[in-house]
């Protein structure tokens, strides 16, 4: 044994459960070596090692030591990782198996915890700190928040997030089970063990990494066992069975609708910073398990509530069920001289094995006028000193507030809250405190479950559950039963009464037998009195992690607040990681005991997911870098890599943008810039030929009978008299007459039609026609099929395009046999394919459908007959270019969903005299959409030809007016056109229709203002002659 | 994440494959033409949010992509029945102050999770 793990037992002793003495490891924290064993948590190392302070407070700066031993601890709050990749914040020292290399520090305290500065901040501050500070001192001027904020986020703060990229892996797993049993305590293990001899699905987790709960730390026998033994032998029943999944290390932190949980299981968070290879392997550092259960059985335990006393938050003050823990497990006592004070007789357990373990109690203060309960006779029998009616009003420490070095016990009034005897000075090192247990009723609250007081327990348990968490119960000290017969009898008789609702009859299970002792009833005590008030007393500490005080509740009842939740708002009591694990009840009886009522009366603040920190690698999953989201390549894409594309994202589709070629004239080879690529493309398709890409538009195949008369109703425009072989434009508005999208729709045949939708729209289009014929007109026989994936499209677009497709082609292109607006079936490049002539770009168009699979061939034999004639491909920024010299909108883009038909001036596209009322038609004629100053869609043509205004640009009338300026529309697409030499841009303009002629102007942030001339929304070819050739 | 039965597909499915489509049972007035700027402003734009028993339309998106019904508590998140286009519900806010009475009567109600087998 290492002669610096002073506080820790030989290994005569008998205690020590969980550690390996013959496997030493060693560890650092903040800077320094520390010596410790396999099986020890690092709060049991520290303790081990006499290291008292491991932290400095949020708020105050203090010194803060370990005070509990599990879930709840609120002080030793570490960051861990050795290297800056492995950096993990938030890590509960009380959780966190130790491993050979182990790196931690204190989340706060700066140069560190021992020395810290900050606390000289906290010491001259601390008085000047009230609750609210931040809401009292910060809130003027109101600009100046921001900087305040940087540099009261940088003071406070848990923990910091690692600046490199997580190296481990992390997976989510999807499971179900008839019964999900939380928490592998006496009362989950009965539970799962009851379960499992039904033959169901069972699966038992437990965030502690050895299953058996207060079993571990408990001096009881069970079935004739000690109850350690007894909690092995269940395990082992368990793992032998086949349908029980058990995952130790496994934290539940959300209970959602209808029995979905969500377990955190940590693989190799005891290993090393990060997860060593496995056979050669990576290996998942976490899992996060997403449960469908049939059954939840909450086995979660209780929480003890420590007492609210002055000094209560130096080191050295611990809960007492924390000090058998350690004691009993970890083989550590971290103190010589013990004052214990508590409410119950469940706390003398502690004294036992403190005097046990070689330690001295010094005294128990119990606020019990007559304690008489079994335990309390024992510990009389063992010659420790009892003063009853008592309790520990303040804890005293050294100068530097580093180690409890006294207790003040006097004799109180709990009634009167008041003291009511003298102070007498006990000489300790160690002071332990209870108050009684809160049931864990986290999870249930997530269910949306209020908790009820039970003044019999003092403590809140859930309320009744609802129904949308059908199959929900709690069993156990979870439910408020803490005495081990009850306990298995109410796990036994939960999982019965579940198993039978649906049917099952469970095997009769033994229930075990338990010694039973006389338990004396305790009393409600939450604060204790100090011999000053206590706004005047030293700070007793309510919530340590959040620093908040019994003064500064007192205060905040003072100033108003009333309600439990605005009181935890402002004090921050239970926020944040914490969710108030210790303090919560202590806060709402104190809240109560100030607003002169009970705590049922005051009630609980929502306790909300998650339980425990989840760490973001554990939630994300595998869906991060290339898995974060599907891409979705075209037939083609290998060749736009090759080229050199450049891409963007659509959707989840990756476009070629443009494609950037070698500046032939540079001798240093750059690539050219994305406006010199879109120039030359844009010239190659208005005096050449080019090709785009174009296969990600949605493709919506519509067959039956009716499939005409649909697109009657769902278009704004007629499609009665489209013929077979023809194509038609297209625009879709919502039932309140907005335009939602446009495409062209090709008729196949009579009752077969191919629609054509935007990019991004696909999906929500098709469920669109769904939404229409399934709720709407079932009497219409018609089908859709998505075959956006199926057919692969390439636009061949300029005026050689003709030329270029005559060669590939035994369809006959001439003018006159296949006219603008129709489509043609035939082979392209030997592949069948549909060829339709239409045009994006005003220019004699052939849109090549070809099937997926075939079109790289295609494509590449474009190419090889394109040299000739200039074939360039070209991306979706010459696209937009070309598009919008036209005035052709982009439905998102000129288009935000307060956009009617005649708004962008498309009166052409929309079927006013159509029989059937169409989607959009009636709200076309309500008085808002006929307003005559409705925002319309026009073309801008800036004064200066090299202006390109800004995409999103406001527009004013009077450019001298002052601010805030009348705004009367914005540019919703803007370019520079190497056609016309000049910038252009497509605006909606209030009654922008009229004005053609005018000016407007465009006030920028720089503070230039520029000025467009009101123009028509076609900027080339206004007749359309192009795409006619 | 709710647990959605539905009732094409016959199975529980997880939420994930669902898209909500807002309140349910809204009828498209039959003639347009004829109804006022008021009646179909209502029905463009006016939706019930209720404290209780709720309609709603969902869609099996990704799955069957058929649209249906649910009845939702949304006080509780409760699914009290889920059924096909064109069906009326058998749980409604009436039948279930109903159910209420007679649970309190002593009367064991039959009306709720229809078509919801457990």
């Amino acid at each position: 044994m290492s002669s610096t793990q002073s506080f820790r037992l030989a290994s005569e002793s008998g205690v020590g459960s969980q550690i390996d003495c013959d496997k030493p490891l060693s560890f650092i924290f903040n800077g320094k070596s520390y010596p410790g064993y396999a099986g020890d948590t690092l709060a049991s190392a520290l303790l081990a090692n006499g290291v008292d302070v491991v932290n400095r407070s949020f708020k105050y700066s203090r010194p803060r030591g370990i005070v509990a031993a599990g879930a709840e601890e609120p002080n030793a709050i570490v960051q861990l990782g050795s290297s800056e990749a492995a950096q993990v914040p938030n890590v509960r020292a009380t959780q966190q198996t130790l491993f050979d290399g182990l790196t931690a520090r204190s989340t706060n305290g700066w140069p560190d915890a021992q020395r810290d500065m900050m606390g000289l901040i906290g010491k001259l501050g601390g008085p000047f700190m009230p609750v609210g500070f931040y809401y009292k001192t910060f809130k003027a001027p109101a600009s100046m928040w921001l900087t305040y904020e940087k540099y009261i986020r940088k003071a406070a703060g848990l923990g910091r997030a690692p600046t490199e990229s997580d190296p481990d892996i992390y997976d989510h797993m999807n499971r179900h089970c008839e019964v999900l049993v939380i928490g592998a305590g006496p009362a989950g293990l009965m539970a799962a063990l009851a379960a499992a001899s039904s033959g169901v699905r069972v699966i038992l987790c437990d965030e502690q990494p050895v299953f058996g709960g207060s079993l571990l730390d408990s001096a009881e026998t069970i079935d004739g066992m000690a109850a350690f033994d007894w909690a092995l032998d269940a395990v082992e029943r368990l793992a032998a069975l086949e349908n029980v999944t058990l995952l130790p290390r496994t934290t539940a932190n959300g209970y959602f609708d209808h029995n979905f949980v969500t377990l955190h299981e940590r693989r190799t968070e005891h290993l090393g910073d990060t997860a060593p290879t496995l056979d050669g392997r990576r290996q998942p550092r976490s899992r996060l398990h997403r449960i469908r259960a049939r059954h939840v059985v909450l086995a979660s335990g209780a929480h003890e509530r420590p007492l609210v006393y002055a000094g209560n938050d130096v080191p050295g003050n611990l809960v007492a069920g924390a000090l058998s823990t350690y004691i009993r497990r970890y083989a550590v006592r971290p103190g010589k001289r013990l004052v214990l004070s508590t409410t119950n007789d469940y706390a003398y357990r502690t004294a036992l094995d403190w005097q046990n373990a070689g330690g001295e109690v010094v005294a128990v203060a119990d606020a019990r006028a007559n304690p008489d309960g079994e335990l309390v006779e024992r510990a009389k029998a063992a010659g420790i000193r009892i003063i009853s009616g008592s309790a520990v009003v303040e804890a005293t420490s050294d100068r530097k507030g580093h180690r409890v070095n006294g207790a003040r016990v006097a004799a109180i009034d709990i009634e009167g809250f008041r003291v009511s005897g003298e102070v007498e000075l006990l000489n300790c090192d160690t002071v332990a405190t209870s108050g009684g247990y809160s049931p864990v009723v986290h999870l249930a609250a997530h269910t949306g479950v209020r908790p009820v007081w039970r003044d019999d327990i003092l403590g809140f348990v859930p309320g009744q559950t609802i129904a949308a968490f059908e199959g929900f119960g709690v069993v156990g000290a979870a439910a408020g039963v803490y005495a081990a017969a009850g306990v298995f009898e109410s796990a036994v008789t939960q999982v019965k009464r579940a198993l039978a609702s649906d049917g099952i009859d469970a095997e009769e299970v033994q229930i075990p037998i338990v010694e039973t002792f006389r338990e004396g009833a305790a009393v409600a005590m939450y604060q204790v009195p100090h011999d000053k008030p206590t706004m005047r007393a030293p700070k007793q500490f309510v919530d340590l992690q959040n620093d908040v005080t019994a003064a500064a509740i007192e205060l905040a009842t003072k100033e108003g607040f009333e309600s439990i939740e605005h009181v935890k708002r402002y004090t921050a009591m239970g926020f944040g990681t914490d969710q108030g694990k210790l303090g919560n009840i202590n806060g709402m009886a104190i809240t109560a005991r100030c607003l002169g009522q009970t705590i049922p009366q005051t009630g609980t603040t929502v306790f909300r997911p998650n339980y425990t920190p989840v760490n973001f690698g554990a939630i994300v999953g595998r869906h991060c870098r290339e898995l974060f989201d599907p891409e979705r390549y075209t037939a083609m894409h290998q060749w736009h890599v090759e080229h050199g594309a450049k891409f963007e994202d659509v959707g989840q589709w990756k476009r070629p943008w443009y494609y950037p070629q070698k500046r032939r004239e540079r001798a240093d080879g750059k690539l050219e810039s994305m406006h010199e690529a879109v120039v030359r493309e844009c010239r190659a398709v208005r005096e050449k030929v080019g090709v785009l890409d174009a296969s990600t538009l949605g493709k919506i195949d519509i067959q039956g009978p009716d499939a005409r008369e649909f697109l009657g109703r769902i278009y704004t425009n007629g499609w009665e008299k489209l013929a077979v072989g023809k194509a038609r434009y297209g625009l879709m508005c919502k039932d309140d007459g907005m335009v939602m999208d446009d495409g062209v729709t090709t008729c196949l045949a009579d009752n077969h039609f191919l629609m054509t939708t935007t990019t991004g729209g696909a999906a929500a289009i098709l469920e669109w026609l769904e939404l229409w014929h399934q709720t709407e007109w079932p009497e219409l026989e018609v089908y859709f099929t998505s075959v956006t994936d199926h057919w692969a499209t390439m636009t061949l677009t300029g005026p050689e395009a003709r030329n270029l497709l005559s060669e590939l082609t035994d369809i006959d292109l001439d003018r006159d046999s296949f006219k603008f607006m129709e489509w043609r079936e035939g082979i392209v490049a030997g592949v069948p394919a549909r060829v339709y002539r239409i045009s994006f770009t005003g220019e004699l168009s052939f849109e090549v459908n070809v099937q997926a699979n075939y079109a790289m061939q295609v494509w590449e034999a474009l190419f090889d007959h394109g040299e000739k004639y200039g074939l360039t491909p070209y991306g979706t920024e010459t696209m937009h270019v070309l598009r919008a010299e036209k005035g052709f909108i982009i439905v998102g883009q000129d288009t935000d969903g307060s956009m009617t038909p005649e708004d962008l001036g498309m009166h052409w596209c929309v079927g006013y005299n159509k029989p059937y009322s169409w989607i959009g038609k009636r709200a076309l004629t309500r008085s808002d959409t006929r307003r005559e100053d409705r925002k319309q869609l026009v073309g801008l043509k800036p004064l200066e030809a090299n202006v390109v205004l800004e995409e999103g640009a406001q527009i004013v009338l009077d450019p001298k007016q002052a601010i805030p300026m009348r705004m009367v529309g914005h540019v919703t697409s803007s370019y520079y056109s190497p056609t016309l030499e000049h910038g252009f841009a497509l605006a909606v303009v209030k009654g922008g229709h009229k004005r053609l002629g005018e000016k407007v102007y465009l006030p920028m942030p720089d503070g230039v203002t520029h000025v467009a001339e009101v123009v028509g929304s076609i900027f080339y070819d206004p007749k359309g002659q192009r795409q006619n050739i | 994440m709710f647990h959605i039965y539905c009732p094409y597909c016959a199975e529980y499915r997880e939420e994930e494959e669902f898209h909500p489509k807002g309140q349910a049972h809204i009828a498209r007035p039959a003639d347009p033409t004829a109804t006022s700027d008021d009646t179909w402003g209502e029905y463009l734009f006016f939706r019930d949010n209720p404290r209780g028993v709720h309609h709603e339309l969902w869609v099996h998106a990704v799955g069957c992509r058929k649209f249906f019904n649910i009845t939702r508590d949304t006080r509780s998140y409760a699914i009290l029945e889920t059924y096909r286009m064109g069906d009326q519900p058998s749980v409604t806010a009436e039948s279930m102050i109903l159910a209420e009475r007679d649970a309190e009567c002593g009367v064991t109600s039959t009306a709720t999770m229809q078509g919801v087998p457990s």
